[in-house]
């Protein structure tokens, strides 16, 4: 379980991180979304030790960052955004070196990385120099290595940036897996459909400020006020989209000309939407089809950090 | 003992030093000098004698020239070896993941600095043979041999703390190499000069009086000490110049000692900058 109050973290009159309250319940994947800058990276580096914050707290398993920064390296498996690997070490001596690390014996050792390798698909790797393998291969080298010392708490800082379509997928399933076993990982990424479907909660960041914490589909009730209604007309849209355009609570009105389709932005409640549809059949148009859309992620991540941005 | 000689940097950073070409390339260089020197200084001084023969204070006079053709070497490596072990790995973003690991600050830091310092002693170590050419006509006893070695190791061990700090506390190897590089020549040069300086300054210059301050600057300077390791007498020529009798080689260990203790103690401190209130 990850636990943390008041976090804050200033570089001059500049909050990198501002008042963070967090609760990551045990075994739940928790994502971090937001721009790059927003302080999801500030967030992990005090999380793993590495920078110490300006105020506030942070518990990993109940012990304290900053009174036990030691015993919380034992419960963590960090991988960081960018990071190198040594030349002219094999695979298999990376991992080794990191198990050493953690005080893991030889036989522990060599027990682990073969698995720790089939787990991310890199078994035919294992003689090969790290600094040769691709991007996606090294970044689930690190993974490995983030695991070798079996931490029940994952920080993965944008596991899956700068990977093709195929290594991303690869890298998705291996967290997935790693979520069966019953890790807590707290992982972020600047790309909120990525996280959305394989984390419990998400937390969405913005200038060093959480301005949403919840489940995918809360934030997404909780953050987007407007609703996407699409209309399907029989006849000219003309006559359609200047009834629409008249509702004062629509707006960013479209039209899809090749389809009769009109589609904008609605602010009402259900029952606005439903006196809407009422007063428009009423008046005679011949509606085929209306219905919500589906909003997508992006968009709605887009628009919170808009609005976060002109406050 | 056992377990700081198992710290996990200092196996891989061995493996990794002797996987790399640079390594031996640089053993057979050093060798190279070494050999070219005792070989070439055999070889002349042979045949200026004219009898092929070499007498014990010729031999003396090769391992003084040696002595000081090492320490130069030694003075020359130590900082190219170890000013970028830290700042490397800050460049190639392997530390940070280096410091979430159980090891502490101590841990990687010591293991950085004898996997460094156990390269110079292989150096050191394979010039034995070399060496030993000086003892096959005399001149010299083992004792002084094991003396000189041991002034090399506590000099060797207290420039490659200076280059791990300085590669510690400096964010780029190139300004960390710099400043290592800055603090041998002043060690060396600067310290000469002073010595120098202040002799020529004081009323020892007009055969009165003693000059304490040269005494400072001789204890600090690696060449003078060896010179009073390998001459004796030169300690009571030192003792008459500066009315200190003390040898030069106890405040040398004990101002080598404190700077190694010091650059060892500022390097774990100061590795994990951004967490200056914890291990």
């Amino acid at each position: 379980m990850i636990e943390i109050k008041g976090l804050t973290k200033k570089y001059g009159s500049f909050y990198a991180l501002k008042d963070l309250n967090l609760k990551i319940e045990e075994g739940t994947v928790f994502g971090f979304v937001g721009a790059n800058g927003a302080g999801k990276s500030t967030t992990f580096s005090i999380l793993a030790t590495l920078l110490q914050p300006t105020a506030g707290e942070a518990w990993i398993n109940g012990v304290s960052i900053s009174q036990n920064p030691h015993e919380v390296r034992r419960q963590i498996g960090y991988m960081p955004d960018f990071f190198g690997v040594y030349d002219q070490l094999r695979a298999e001596e990376y991992l080794d070196f990191y198990g050493a690390s953690y005080g893991l014996n030889p036989k522990q050792r060599m027990e682990l990385i073969p698995k720790l390798l089939e787990l991310v698909n890199l078994t035919n790797k294992r003689y090969d120099y790290v600094d040769l393998l691709s991007r996606g291969m090294k970044q689930r080298l690190c993974l490995a290595r983030a695991l070798i010392h079996n931490p029940s708490v994952l920080i993965l800082d944008e596991p899956a940036s700068g990977l093709d379509p195929r290594a991303r997928v690869e890298m998705r399933e291996i967290l997935l897996e790693l979520k069966a076993m019953g890790k807590t990982i707290l992982i972020s990424s600047h790309i909120l459909p990525e996280l959305a479907e394989m984390c419990d909660t998400l937390g969405v960041i913005d200038s060093g400020e959480l301005i949403a914490h919840g489940s995918v589909q809360s934030i997404q009730e909780k953050l987007q006020n407007e609703k996407v209604i699409r209309v399907k007309i029989a006849g000219p849209l003309k006559v359609a989209v200047t009834f629409f355009e008249n509702d004062p609570q629509v707006s960013r009105l479209t039209q899809i000309q090749d389809r009769q389709i009109v589609e904008f932005l609605y602010k009402g409640n259900d029952e606005d939407q439903l006196d809407l549809l009422r007063n428009a059949m009423a008046t005679g148009l011949p509606i085929l089809a209306f219905s919500e859309q589906e909003t997508d992620l992006e968009d709605v991540f887009m628009e919170i950090t808009k609005g976060a941005e002109s406050l | 003992m056992r377990e700081l000689l198992a710290n996990p940097v200092l196996v891989k950073e061995i493996k990794l030093r002797f996987r790399n070409m640079k390594s031996f390339t640089g053993l057979f260089f050093y060798l190279l000098v070494m050999g070219i020197f005792v070989f070439g200084f055999v070889y002349l001084t042979g045949s200026i004698s004219g009898g092929g023969f070499f007498r014990p204070e010729e031999s003396f006079i090769l391992f003084t020239m040696l002595s000081f053709i090492q320490l130069g070497l030694i003075l020359f490596i130590t900082p190219g070896l170890t000013a970028g072990t830290i700042s490397t790995e800050r460049e190639k973003q392997t530390l940070n993941i280096l410091l979430t690991t159980a090891q502490s600050s101590f841990q990687i830091i010591f293991g950085k600095l004898l996997s460094s310092i156990a390269f110079l002693l292989l150096l050191l170590l394979s010039g034995l043979p070399i060496y030993s050419m000086v003892f096959l006509y005399g001149g010299v006893s083992p004792g002084q041999m094991a003396v000189i070695f041991l002034f090399y190791f506590l000099t060797l061990l207290a420039i490659g703390s200076l280059g791990v700090m300085y590669s510690t506390v400096t964010r780029r190897t190139v300004v960390s190499m710099i400043a290592t590089f800055s603090t041998m020549i002043f060690l060396t040069a600067v310290t000469g000069f002073f010595l120098i300086l202040t002799v020529s300054l004081s009323s020892v210059a007009m055969g009165t009086g003693t000059s304490p301050l040269s005494y400072f600057w001789a204890s600090i300077n690696p060449a003078v000490v060896l010179m009073s390791l390998l001459e004796p007498s030169w300690n009571d020529e030192i003792s008459r110049i500066t009315g200190i009798s003390l040898p030069l080689w106890v405040s040398y260990s004990f101002f080598y000692l404190l700077l190694f203790a010091g650059s060892l103690w500022l390097s774990v401190s100061k590795l994990r900058v951004n967490m200056n209130k914890y291990r």
